[in-house]
């Protein structure tokens, strides 16, 4: 495929994911010389998400989603405490989607292909040409190897970012604030109601984190659940799945159609996600919800960002750190400052015990947790809070 | 120091490469590979794994 590649572009993307392909899409659209190049050899697959999309992004982001990318509307969610008890959030209405990632993922890709950039799949990254600033990338095409030159390199290559590590950036990451994801899609499963995602709290259920169904379709589902490596008590986050499967007639008769695990950074915002030469966006950045886990309206939001700034600094002649530093200040205060509230959300909740969270369950509401997720509200929450060690000190008295 | 990787476990989702310190793990092809030089024994992809498929490996 040496005839689709061009010895150098403005632009080298690695990783054609939602922040990928946003950033290409963006890249090209502003007429910059763009190319994406993906490692797996069908973009999308393998999966490393529960496909959950609200609609406000969709909205905000101005998607026109193809049809063929739903696999199911959804217009509330059941939260279920520790103990049971259920919280509804519903909604009139359409409020989000369970997408097709395998479609979506290559329909974002299509859109960039469309708006001028080039977008190869099979195309490993294993190193960067670089001195003290980065020039381009050395692949392997689809079995050949080559070097391509850019001005500017982009780490959308995920949680295990290569590009980043290479480039000399730290990713921030830790155990601290990564979950350990795992998920089958099943399928001949019951659930009450296939427009309602359902997330499942509790220290034995799924510590510092929460197990899911999110429906893909009548009886279709992800079911999945994410962790806290220093919480789950040497237990991995398959045999929490697995157990709480067990537990759950409705789901324990279904089949597991597909396998998927993965890293969900869950905090650690980077100060610096530039370098000379290069920046990044996406899961690489840990630019994901602290709260929820999603990372693809952060990720395509970031994409757009980057491809301004590095519109802006190509044109200005300044690719250096120094350039491309306003990627990070925008960011920051566009996104950065509301997610770091998120952070301290989750840090909240952490502390919590399973106790605890009933008598919180007893007294939040469905708007409650859906500020929550968006970072507001915290203070309202700590107040309740407080009232609830009182209680839990009366219980330990008295019980 | 070193980790082992059980392929029959492994997923490949990359998860331990991420969290690792020390970059001692690398994904190659399926399924991550330890650099014995760079691991400091620290047990950060031992924890994350989520299917149990990292241990230490034995001299």
């Amino acid at each position: 495929m040496k005839s689709m590649v061009k010895p150098e572009y403005d632009v080298v993307i690695v990783g054609s994911g939602p922040a990928g392909s946003a950033t290409a899409k963006a890249c090209a659209e502003r007429g910059l010389s763009t190319i994406a190049l993906d490692r797996n050899r069908e973009i999308g697959t393998p999966k490393r998400c529960g496909e959950g999309l609200s609609q406000n992004s969709v909205r905000t982001l101005g998607l026109e989603l193809p049809s063929n990318c739903i696999a199911q509307e959804i217009d509330g969610a059941i939260v279920y405490a520790p103990n049971g008890k259920r919280i509804d959030i519903a909604f009139e209405g359409t409020k989000g989607y369970v997408l097709e990632r395998k479609v979506f993922d290559k329909w974002l890709a299509g859109e960039a292909a469309r708006a001028g950039a080039t977008v190869i799949a099979k195309s490993d990254v294993r190193d960067l040409i670089m001195d003290t600033s980065v020039h381009g990338v050395k692949a392997n095409v689809i079995g050949e190897d080559m070097e391509i030159r850019s001005k500017v390199v982009v780490a959308a290559d995920g949680v295990e970012s290569l590009v980043l590590r290479k480039a000399g950036l730290k990713s921030g990451k830790s155990l601290q604030c990564t979950d350990s994801g795992f998920q089958y899609e099943m399928a001949g499963i019951d659930m009450d109601d296939n427009r309602k995602i359902m997330l499942y709290f509790g220290s034995k259920i799924a510590p510092r984190g929460y197990t899911w169904i999110f429906p893909k379709g009548k009886d279709v589902a992800n079911v999945g659940i994410g962790i806290g490596p220093m919480h789950n008590n040497g237990r991995t986050a398959k045999q929490y799945l697995d157990d709480w499967i067990a537990s759950m007639p409705g789901v324990r008769k279904g089949s597991i159609i597909e396998v998927n695990a993965g890293a969900i950074p869950v905090g650690g915002f980077m100060e610096t996600m530039t370098g000379n030469g290069v920046l990044g966006v996406g899961d690489a950045v840990n630019q994901v919800n602290p709260i929820h886990g999603g990372g693809m309206a952060e990720s395509i939001k970031a994409g757009r960002l980057a491809a301004e700034v590095i519109d802006d600094a190509i044109k200005k002649g300044d690719v250096s750190a120094h350039g491309l530093s306003a990627y990070d200040q925008r960011w920051w205060s566009e996104h950065g400052e509301r997610l770091k509230k998120v952070e301290k959300v989750r840090e909240f909740f952490e502390k919590l015990n399973d106790d605890e969270m009933n008598d919180l369950a007893d007294v939040l509401s469905g708007q409650d947790l859906t500020d929550l997720s968006h970072g507001i509200g915290l203070t309202k929450v700590i107040e309740l809070y407080m009232k609830f060690k009182a209680r839990g000190l009366v219980r330990k008295l008295t019980g | 120091m070193a980790v082992k990787v059980d392929e029959g476990k492994c997923i490949g989702c990359a998860g331990c490469v991420a969290v690792c310190p020390t970059e001692a793990l690398r994904l190659e092809g399926a399924n991550p590979t330890c650099d014995a030089s760079k691991c400091i024994n620290c047990q950060s992809c031992m924890r994350f794994c989520p299917v149990g498929a990292l241990t230490p490996e034995e001299k």
